[in-house]
């Protein structure tokens, strides 16, 4: 079986930049990931990534991409990752598809919507529920709606629906509003704009598509009726494949300053490891940095 | 073997973005329907596809959800 020298899983910011450098390396190896871009490509606005003063989210992952691109990298697309694994001193990687074996991997999968895990939830997936305002809010034109969070990305789709939907309900499960004060304000001022703090939302109902969700406020259970739902209650990580790693009471990958986990010739990048700021350019570094790692760790075994 | 391919998209959408990029940069030929502004193509787009996620794709009347590139590239012959 072949083994190349890496496998990088993912290639959202942190993937691609660690494969343009270890292409530039020279190094024998593999990309595998489910989508190009990640998170990124599900950006509105980037006004934080320098030499670019605004640019959208796809717009900057076509960027990336045309990059990747440049170099003759294999790449696995719409390749799921099962499991990864240190065997003896080879790295092994499940796919639905295939196995691999390599002497290096970078993990550099990102992290996922958070979902509720309540009755209703999968049924009325994109059936009115979804997980991307910036995607499906214009099809709830003068529509009631209700977002569950309380963080900047539930404060985030409030304002892209604000524009949009008839009436909003905020849901909110701990007692006040977290998120950026200018946002909350912005939020707070708006007359169809209504906040439900100490709010649970126990169900989501419906027939074909959802006409409305039963909430718990103060003890006492109510439904409201309404049309859509988004659910913004955060992110985690996608770190579950990897075995018998070192993780954060989050799931998140442990790694040093050098992108090194506790498996040696396993190494991590982005948002799926516990550094914190999590940001398209943070993300890039330390992508750079990981491949960089990889490298020197394998110059160092030869 | 020309197919008739359109689009039905939000113009804030990524997906449906990158979704147009990939048509475009395999000169195929689409119509655009945007489900924001336009009501009765939202409503032909929800009835179509059976749900409410954006982009939804219509190729010779087989309707692709999503940016599925394998099934997109396979209906298409690319």
């Amino acid at each position: 079986m072949k083994v190349y020298d890496l496998i990088i899983i993912g290639a959202g910011p942190a993937g691609i930049t660690a494969s343009v450098y270890a292409a530039r390396k020279k190094m024998d190896f593999l990309v595998v990931t489910k989508d190009i871009g990640g998170q990124a490509a599900l950006s509105g606005e980037v006004e934080n990534y320098t030499g670019y003063q605004f640019i959208s989210g796809p717009e900057l992952v076509a960027k990336f991409e045309e990059h990747l691109r440049k170099f003759a990298i294999l790449i696995k697309e719409n390749e799921e990752v099962l499991e990864l694994k240190k065997e003896d001193d080879l790295v092994l990687i499940k796919t639905k598809e295939d196995v691999y074996t390599a002497k290096t991997a970078i993990v550099a999968s990102g992290k996922r919507s958070k979902e509720l895990n309540i009755p209703g939830e999968k049924e009325f997936k994109n059936r009115g529920l979804t997980y991307c305002a910036t995607c499906d809010a214009p099809l709830f034109s003068e529509k009631t709606v209700a977002v569950i969070g309380g963080g900047n990305s539930a404060l985030d789709a409030t304002l892209q629906l604000m524009k949009i939907a008839k009436e909003i309900y905020l849901i909110n499960i701990t007692s006040a509003l977290g998120g950026d004060p200018i946002m909350r304000e912005k939020v707070e001022k708006n007359s169809r704009v209504k906040i439900l703090n100490n709010t649970e939302v126990l169900e989501i109902m419906g027939d074909r598509f959802v006409s409305g969700i039963r909430i718990k406020k103060d003890n006492k259970i109510e439904k409201l009726a309404i049309q859509g739902v988004f659910v913004e209650i955060g992110l985690i990580p996608n770190s579950e494949f990897v075995k018998d790693i070192e993780k954060n009471e989050f799931g998140e990958i442990k790694v040093n300053c050098k992108n090194q986990t506790s498996i040696p010739a396993i190494f991590a990048c982005g948002d799926v490891t516990d550094v914190v700021e999590k940001q398209i350019i943070v993300a890039c570094g330390e992508g750079a940095k990981a491949a960089l790692s990889a490298f020197r760790y394998l110059s160092q075994q030869r | 073997m020309n197919k008739r391919v359109k689009i039905y998209s939000t113009p804030t959408c990524p997906w449906c973005q990158r979704t147009k990029q990939f048509l475009k940069e395999n000169n195929i030929e689409f119509e655009d329907f945007d489900v924001s502004s336009n009501q009765e193509a939202a409503e032909e787009m929800i009835r179509i596809s059976g749900q409410m996620g954006v982009p939804v794709l219509d190729i010779d009347g087989e309707i692709v959800v999503g940016f599925d590139k394998e099934r997109i590239k396979e209906l298409l012959g690319l």
